[in-house]
């Protein structure tokens, strides 16, 4: 695939727009867990019973961005490095900050961090008793459906998977600083008099998604070690003792 | 002043290259870094060796033939300023200064410091023209540029061609002097006819000679002798996307 260089950042570009909106709204989705079991478990519901091919549309489509995006990635840090073979003795920056010269390693622990989370939370393969969970609060129908908010209680009770969900929102958060930014430079959007305001607001929106991902697992471990009590515990169907 | 300099040396492009230290005193403030690596020449023709390769044409800042890193930044620290217009005030007594060519492949080393920048002429090849009846000049106000984009345009004319933005950027990426050299033609009325393939062109010929792609980190602007600003790659970006979606639906 040799397309050309611009053709690829609009690639870039566009995928990461895609991707910027699905975390916001993801983002919000989670906030439910702070409104309660009830709360969480209807909306985990509602999604999981979207009509098949909305349901399986859309997370095709988000698994075509994803490899979309980091596919492009790669070939882009791949010909920048054969551009560039040697390195100056002394390298130096005037402007470009962390979050602009490690795109790649940020963007490789999203990676890693997005099959970790479907293996997690999603398939459920990594601790297959969160299948088992099942309750009737927030069943539309008082039928049994699964209980996420006990799965979400359980999954951040281990302390490694916690410390390692929000290192992970901190990367995608200094990922977003510079792509959220970048990306409307990209599809010609940006011009000088606004690169400051839009630097201002992708790390603001970098920052809201840090702290609206991280507030439940820091969360779930405060209450755990006896600092905060505000929520549920993980009632009958939880493995887990809070 | 007394100078502790390390200085490239590559025989030619095939050579791998090392760098030299060299001591240099009695450096006058006053004199401009090219007029350092002179008298360094001339130390070094006293003592019977090769003096060092470098490029230099008008020394005063306007042709874009100087180039060199200087400590890391592509023509020296100092801001908007070319490497001949740099002067030895902005350094100390007893300085360490590391000396080493643009590096990027698409810049390949000629000799020591010198580095072959003909990429850019490519580039200027596949679009950095207009088409124009020859023959008697036209007359000066026959055709209206609004003054806006006269400015603009002649922002962009004023890069000079030096390369120190692909040195300065992490990828080696040409995207701000193309996007300089496609600008400033594109706004002008004169530019028009060929606007879409220029763009479509110069951005080919920019990815066959091998530099990287851009990722915004703005560095380029910041090394930038003419203080070329970003908005020309964002203009770029653009002008590309119109022209290719006008080429896939014609
Ligand atoms: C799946 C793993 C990911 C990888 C490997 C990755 C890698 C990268 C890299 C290397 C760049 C810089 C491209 C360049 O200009 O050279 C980039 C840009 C970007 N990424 Fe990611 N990324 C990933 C996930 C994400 C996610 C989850 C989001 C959003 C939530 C995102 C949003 C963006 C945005 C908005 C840009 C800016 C595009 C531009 O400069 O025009 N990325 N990504
Ligand atoms: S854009 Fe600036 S740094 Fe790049 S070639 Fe032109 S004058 Fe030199
Ligand atoms: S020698 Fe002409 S710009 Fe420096």
């Amino acid at each position: 695939m040799n397309q050309s260089s611009l053709l690829k950042k609009y690639l870039m570009a566009l995928t990461g727009i895609v991707l910027v909106g699905f975390v916001l709204v993801h983002m919000a989705g989670n906030l439910q867990v702070l409104i309660g079991r009830e709360a969480i478990n209807a909306y985990a519901y509602a999604l999981q019973n979207l009509p098949a091919p909305i349901l399986w549309g859309s997370r095709l489509f988000l698994l075509v961005c994803v490899l979309v995006h980091a596919v492009t990635a790669y070939q882009l840090i791949k010909e920048n490095r054969m551009a560039r073979p040697r390195a100056n003795e002394i390298e130096v920056t005037k402007r470009a900050g962390w979050a602009s010269l490690r795109m790649g390693l940020t963007g490789s622990l999203m990676l890693a961090f997005i099959v970790f989370h479907l293996l997690h939370f999603t398939i459920r393969a990594i601790f297959p008793e969160y299948n088992d969970m099942k309750t009737t609060v927030g069943s539309p129908d008082g039928s049994e459906i699964h209980d996420v908010y006990s799965m979400i209680l359980a999954g951040f009770q281990v302390d490694a998977i916690s410390i390692f969900y929000v290192i992970c929102m901190f990367l995608l958060c200094r990922h977003l600083a510079h792509g959220v930014s970048s990306m409307f430079q990209t599809l010609g959007f940006r011009s000088e008099r606004w690169r400051g305001k839009l630097d201002l607001a992708a790390s603001a929106y970098g920052w809201i998604i840090f702290a609206g991902f991280s507030i439940i697992p820091v969360l779930v471990i405060a209450q755990k070690y006896g600092l905060v009590n505000c929520l549920e515990t993980c009632g009958s169907s939880c493995s887990v003792n809070l | 002043m007394k100078l502790f300099l390390k200085v490239w040396k590559q025989e030619g492009p095939e050579d791998e290259g090392h760098f030299e230290s060299h001591v240099l005193d009695g450096v006058s403030e006053d004199s401009s870094f090219l007029e350092m690596l002179d008298q360094l020449n001339e130390q070094l023709l006293g003592e019977g060796k090769e003096p060092i390769a470098f490029d230099h044409d008008c020394r005063e800042g306007i042709c874009g033939t100087c180039s060199l890193n200087i400590n890391g930044y592509a023509h020296g620290l100092e801001n908007s300023t070319t490497t001949c217009q740099l002067h030895m005030r902005k350094f100390e007594d007893g300085d360490s200064i590391t000396v080493e060519p643009f590096r990027a492949k698409a810049f390949p080393v000629v000799k020591d410091l010198v580095v072959n920048r003909s990429a850019f002429d490519k580039i200027i090849q596949a679009g950095g023209f207009i088409t124009v009846r020859t023959g008697s000049a036209p007359d000066g106000n026959a055709m209206p540029v609004p003054k806006e984009n006269a400015d603009l345009a002649m922002d962009a004319a004023q890069c000079i061609g030096c390369g120190a933005c692909v040195a300065s950027c992490k990828n080696a990426s040409a995207m701000l002097f193309t996007s300089a050299k496609a600008g400033h033609l594109n706004m002008l009325p004169q530019g028009q006819a060929e606007k879409d393939s220029r763009v479509l062109n110069m951005v080919a010929a920019m990815d066959e000679a091998g530099f990287g792609n851009c990722r915004n980190y703005g560095e380029c602007s910041a090394a930038c002798p003419k203080d070329i600003s970003l908005d020309y790659i964002a203009k770029l970006n653009r002008d590309y996307a119109k022209a290719k979606i006008k080429k896939v639906f014609s």
